[in-house]
């Protein structure tokens, strides 16, 4: 061990960072072809499996139906309520139920905000997951949402993608249909691999009661358990983020070493860059998919770079021995491996933590803020980043589409005003939910006293837990004590309509580009899939974001690191 | 109104450079009833030189119209007018409130100098529009005078009644003498007139409008010259041509098209963003210990939404309408200008728009053992008595290619000339030189041999070879004869083809790089079709086509979701034109034709289609170079307002303040009137579009990105640092 300790200690931080980034989009790079058209197989597949069969037939419904949009979001929008209601009975029930470890139940503003939170894929929580849920509750509740939720997003992102492929037809594909075979036969299997690997490097898989140890130093230690592998690998592979102990990420039984670390980073980023691939096959262009894939994978970076470096150049005597801001940050994954992790966490819906973003340096934390900020979109939670990019496609595709002077077209559908009405409500509602709710709190007297810090960090607080919220990320920038009624109930209702509203358009817009007729691409047609019209999407949308919270950044992060 | 007066002298100034260059065109178009035509006079309307004309340009902007146009400005400001454009009521709602917060601190010169700036930010929101509309204002003015009370002379059972051209019905007869003004549109059923035409065209040579056939529709408003028609009235009067004139170039029927609203909706999207951005910031503000006044927050709003593309959308769209009347083309919709731009197919008459119109002697080719100077002199001899336009080409070509100087048939003695007839399909002549008889003759390969024949010549074989080459290149062959001492035998033949115009195939490859193609249609058979589109350098071609055929081809270019262009003038066209995208009425064609299209072309000149198409485009183009431009701008004007609004409360935001301006005040200041003045600055642009030349999307998208997203970015910043610099030199503010 001191020969491997000394051989890492003469590679800098830095160049180990390097290194790692570099691997980590490697094996992205290389499970990007195969996984993304297995995707699209999975989705286009006539038959149904077996145990699909059962599934539909439980649940009643015809696997072969086609359904138009409004169709589709009822489906949706039904399940999710029904999700919804069951987990807030279950956690309110809990007491009554085996293996709740001797728990109550879990006050109504807090099961209400955790049914959102783990329904919405946000993952938001307000709870302490080893002091408040059973097993029951966290793997009977709790995991199958890690599951379907992620699986909602992913079929409404192929609902949009099928509208693009699609022409003179309202039909958009059967969501029952789409929502079993994902989890069957993507998030399933895929993490059960991902819990075995897991496992094997040292995260628990134990579902009996707390042991209970004598330390050393004679004092009384409890270890708690849980199916802690199995659920950590949805967590990241389903971009859910909801960690099994209140640490997440950072938890050792969670995230054991910096492989485990590495591993999960993929995991949380696997899905929504291999989407891209799907969307390509789908769409019929995989070079469509590319420019999509390289805007996402642009900002990733530029974020990543950015977070690195303010982290890394923190200044300050003590930060400097340390060789970098390690406050909040575990000695086991140090600053490159903790500003990775955090960067991917905040880019994508995942709010899955290895260390602590309110203790980032001002920069560092106001990098993971703006990421969320951003809409998830780079590369964005399973489905909800695809269709959120997409959308950024649309509205730069309009304006620039004009300049070329042809009415614009994406993927050879026209972006008419019906679109546009569609694609600008979706880029309305995220901003709106968390400067209007942020607002509320800070006009307000009592919300602010949740907020640990004065000043601009107290702020901060407020905004990135509402930012975290409507755009379903649920990442906290911990500080803020959110487990109050206030925070609970309009952090749920953030989460909801950040979550089902922006669906609705979505969907819309599929039914409405399903129904129009291709328009044959020229040369006086805009090519999306060239690098240029990357680029244009990645200025659109750093711009419109930038321009929608300049003036809340500038009094929260901004104030705080410039001071 | 002297407005008004001044504004039609500034409208015809800026029209001249067109006039003059579509008189020629024009000439060409009447040309029809009188088809001869020399190569020479046509190559004014060849876009051989699309560097120097028929590349879309614009008016010219002349600072003046805006002062004339400010009382209309002003009185655009009525909240009824100023909700139609989302954007600037949202400014004109904050000016209103600052100046009632201005009035409730009367003694603070920063709110006085804020609202003055936004008042005028939305005075010169609609001083664009008004500029814009002041144009076909003027043009409208022309077109009223030429309306002037008509009294019709309306024929019922034979008997002439005097009643007000107001009062006539669809279906009524009218007479019309020289003098007479026709009282409406109306088809002539009766007689043959010469017509001018001048109210509408603003073309002075008289043209023949003729009962039956495609010159039968007259419009009202227009002179009659010379003999009687008798006019069946086809429109109501108050829907007439001139009066759907008027009401275009006026504005009037102006509706919003769908791109524009489209657009429009992403600004009111934008807007709420921004406006959410301002109003929840004051709480922020308030926790921050830095409490912003009401004039401030308002400043900040209408700077960040994008009041420069708000205020110049709607002049954007009237330009373009504009430019269309500036080339003598009425867009009866928006909506058709905008699809031209989207044209992908391009429906072009071969006849008039890709060739000249008629066939053309382009070579002679003698048989074995004769020179071709012998065969262009015998061709020659022989065309003179031809008045045909393929007649008169030989002895042009002669004239070109061996210096024959054109004999007149008073020069030649004893010479007995036999004209052209549609029987003998010959002409020729019978001299006598030096007592030596010579007979010459040139025709139809038909004709001309079995003349040899008969005077007990012989054809020799090679004449067969020659007359088949030139079938298959599409042309024509004619033969040409002599009978003289040596006896009767063929000495070549003339080949006559259908001349492309000059320069048509560099537009056709500039149109094939924008994305369009381009679909020759023609009556000839599919050889000559093929033989002149391959020289034209179309993509592809209609033969012998039919309306149906047409109409067909229309539909299954759309099936595959492509909008197509035609031009027509025959009531047969009427239905194609109805049916493609944009559909470009002749002028000089039927009302049937002029109803069913959606724009007229008022000099008839089918050509015209490219320049309408470009015109589309750059509509289009204007818009989303400014939409990014505005947006571009709102950078710089963060890096203005946040510090000057926060730098008190933490001083660290004063790294922010990169312009390093002079105060909060100066600051906030410059931003607003860097918003306010850019749309002034931007109207010439917005009235003549941006600049536009055929290439590439991706070029295209490069270009306006560099100047409008780049330069957006930029220019603000040096723009507010300038005005800042400036202001601080006012004492009291500095």
């Amino acid at each position: 061990m001191p020969i491997a300790a000394g051989a890492v200690g003469s590679m800098s931080p830095i160049c180990a960072d390097v290194l790692q980034v570099t691997a980590l989009i490697v094996a992205l790079a290389l499970v990007y072809r195969p996984f993304g058209d297995y995707m699209a197989a999975v989705f286009a597949s006539p038959k149904h499996l077996r145990v699909e069969r059962w599934i539909y037939k439980a649940i009643g419904a015809d696997p072969d139906a086609q359904m138009r949009w409004t169709a589709y979001l009822r489906g949706v929008l039904a399940f999710s309520a029904v999700s919804v209601l069951f987990l807030y009975l279950l956690q309110r029930v809990q007491n009554h139920l085996p293996g709740s470890l001797g728990f109550s139940a879990v006050s109504p503003a807090q099961a209400f905000n955790t049914a959102m939170s783990f329904v919405t894929n946000t993952n938001w929580q307000s709870y302490s997951g080893e002091t408040t849920m059973g097993h029951v509750v966290q793997t009977g509740g709790l995991a199958v949402q890690n599951f379907v939720s992620a699986a909602v997003g992913i079929a409404v992102a192929i609902a949009l993608v099928r509208g693009f492929a699609r022409s003179r037809t309202g039909d958009l594909g059967n969501f029952w249909a789409d929502l079993v075979r994902c989890v069957v036969r993507i998030l399933l299997p895929g993490s059960f691999i991902a819990a075995i690997v897991l496992v094997a490097c040292g995260a628990i898989q134990d579902f009996g009661t707390w042991h209970h140890l004598t330390t050393l130093a004679g004092d009384q230690q409890a270890m708690p358990v849980g199916g802690v592998a199995s659920q950590e690998a949805i967590k990241e592979f389903g971009t859910n983020g909801g960690g099994y102990f209140n640490a997440n990420s950072a938890h050792p039984f969670e995230n054991p070493n910096a492989f485990t670390n590495f591993f999960e980073i993929f995991l949380i980023l696997v899905i929504p860059f291999s989407l891209t691939r799907t969307f390509g096959t789908m769409v019929g262009s995989v070079k469509q998919g590319y420019a999509i894939l390289a805007a996402m994978g642009i900002i990733w970076l530029i974020f990543v770079i950015f977070m690195s470096w303010s982290e890394f150049a923190h200044p300050g005597a003590a930060l400097h021995a340390a060789g970098g801001a390690m406050e909040g940050k575990e000695q086991r994954f140090g600053v490159g491996s903790s500003s990775l992790f955090a960067t991917s966490t905040t880019l994508t819906s995942t709010g899955a933590v290895n260390s602590f973003h309110s203790s980032f340096s001002a920069f560092g934390g106001g990098i993971a803020l703006l990421g969320i900020m951003l809409g998830e979109i780079a590369p964005g939670g399973t489905g909800s980043g695809l269709y959120g990019m997409l959308i950024m496609a649309i509205i730069a595709v309009f304006i620039a589409g004009l300049m070329v002077g042809h009415t614009p077209e994406y993927l050879d559908k026209k972006i008419g005003s019906r679109e546009i009405k569609f694609a600008a409500s979706y880029i309305l509602i995220t901003p709106a939910l968390v400067l209007i709710f942020t607002a509320i709190a800070m006009a307000l007297p009592t919300p602010i006293h949740s907020a640990a810090n004065p000043g601009p960090h107290g702020f901060s607080e407020v905004l990135y837990a509402y930012t975290s919220a409507a755009n379903n990320n649920g990442s906290a920038f911990a500080g803020l004590n959110a487990n109050t009624d206030w925070f609970n109930t309009t952090i749920g209702i953030c989460m909801a309509l950040g979550r089902f509203l922006p669906m609705v358009f979505v969907l819309a817009l599929a039914g409405s580009l399903a129904e129009q007729q291709p328009v044959p691409a020229t040369a006086g047609t805009l090519r999306t899939e060239k690098p240029l019209f990357a680029g244009l999407l990645v200025g659109t949308v750093l711009i419109v974001t930038a321009l929608t919270f300049f003036p809340a950044l500038a009094l929260g992060p901004l104030a705080e690191g410039l001071s | 109104m002297t407005t008004g007066e001044s504004e039609t002298k500034t409208s015809s100034e800026t029209k001249t450079p067109v006039e003059n260059e579509e008189n020629e065109t024009s000439k060409d178009a009447m040309s029809t009833t009188t088809p001869v035509r020399a190569p020479e006079d046509t190559t004014a309307d060849a876009p051989g030189a699309p560097a120097e004309h028929g590349r879309v340009g614009g008016g010219v902007f002349d600072p003046k119209q805006l002062w004339k146009s400010l009382p209309d400005a002003c009185r655009k400001l009525d909240p009824r007018v100023m909700a139609k454009s989302p954007v600037m009521f949202v400014v004109e709602i904050g000016s209103v409130l600052t100046t009632v917060m201005a009035i409730a601190k009367p003694g603070d010169w920063f709110g006085w100098a804020i609202t003055a700036w936004l008042w005028l930010t939305v005075v010169f929101a609609n001083l664009a529009e008004a500029v814009a509309e002041g144009r076909g204002k003027a043009q409208a003015d022309t077109l009223r005078k030429a309306k002037t009370n008509t009294v019709a002379r309306r024929l019922t059972s034979d008997v002439e009644e005097q009643v007000p051209g107001t009062e006539l019905r669809i279906g009524d007869l009218v007479v019309c003498e020289a003098g007479d003004t026709i009282p409406g549109d109306g088809d002539v059923v009766e007689g043959v007139a010469s017509v001018d035409e001048s109210a509408i065209t603003g073309e002075s040579a008289p043209v023949i409008r003729e009962s039956g056939g495609d010159r039968c529709a007259v419009t009202g408003g227009t002179k009659v010259l010379s003999d009687r028609i008798v006019i069946k009235i086809t429109t109501k009067p108050g829907e007439t041509f001139i009066d759907r004139m008027i009401n275009l170039v006026e504005g009037a029927a102006r509706q919003k098209t769908p791109n524009e609203i489209a657009l429009n909706i992403l600004l009111a999207s934008l807007t709420i963003v921004f406006l959410l951005a301002v109003v929840t910031l004051q709480p922020f503000a308030i926790y921050a210990k830095a409490e912003q006044s009401m004039i401030v927050l308002i400043a900040l709003l209408v700077c960040l939404i994008p009041t420069t593309i708000g205020a110049l959308l709607s002049a954007i769209g009237i330009a373009g309408m504009d430019r269309l009347v500036q080339r003598n083309v009425l867009a009866m919709s928006g909506r058709a200008v905008e699809a031209a731009g989207d044209v992908s197919t391009l429906l072009l008459d071969k006849t008039g728009t890709i060739t000249y119109g008629n066939r053309q002697a382009a070579e002679f080719l003698p048989v074995h053992g004769i020179t071709a100077a012998e065969v262009a002199d015998a061709a020659q001899l022989s065309s003179l008595a031809d008045e045909t336009p393929e007649g008169r080409s030989v002895v042009v070509l002669a004239k070109e290619k061996f210096g024959l100087r054109e004999r007149h048939e008073g020069e030649l003695a004893h010479a007995e000339w036999v004209p052209f007839t549609a029987q003998t399909r010959m002409s020729g002549v019978d001299i006598e030189e030096d007592g030596i008889a010579r007979k010459v003759r040139k025709g139809a390969t038909g004709s001309v041999v079995a003349w040899v024949k008969e005077h007990g010549g012989s054809v020799p074989e090679d004449v067969q070879r020659l007359t088949d080459e030139i079938s298959q290149a599409g042309g024509t062959p004619l033969l040409v004869a002599v009978e003289d001492v040596h006896g009767a035998r063929v000495l070549g033949v003339i080949h006559l083809k259908d001349v492309v115009k000059h320069g048509m195939r560099e537009r056709f490859d500039e149109l094939r790089r924008m994305g369009i193609k381009t679909v020759m249609i023609t009556g000839d058979n599919p050889l000559t079709a093929a033989a002149i589109a391959e020289e034209a350098g179309v993509d592809d071609f209609l033969a012998e086509a039919t309306p149906e055929d047409k109409m067909a081809l229309i539909k299954r270019e759309q099936a595959g979701g492509k909008l197509v262009a035609m031009t027509g003038d025959g009531t047969n066209d009427a239905p194609a034109l109805a049916q493609a995208d944009v559909g470009v009425a002749m002028n000089t064609g039927t009302s049937a034709a002029k109803e069913a299209g959606n724009m007229v072309d008022l000099d008839s000149n089918p050509t015209k289609l490219i320049e309408i198409v470009e015109i589309g485009k750059q509509l289009l183009i204007t818009r989303g170079a400014l939409t990014t431009f505005s947006i571009a701008n709102d950078v710089a004007k963060y890096f203005a307002i946040i510090p000057a609004m926060f730098a008190v409360a933490y001083p660290g935001l004063n790294k922010l303040n990169i312009m390093a301006l002079h105060s909060p005040q100066s600051a906030i200041l410059s931003a607003i009137i860097f918003n306010a003045l850019i749309i002034i600055a931007l109207v010439p642009l917005a009235l003549r579009g941006v600049q536009y030349r055929p290439m590439s999307a991706d070029k295209m998208l490069r270009r306006n990105l560099a100047i409008y997203g780049v330069g957006g970015l930029i220019a603000p910043f040096i723009g507010i640092k300038l005005i800042d610099m400036i202001i601080t030199l006012i004492p009291g503010i500095g």
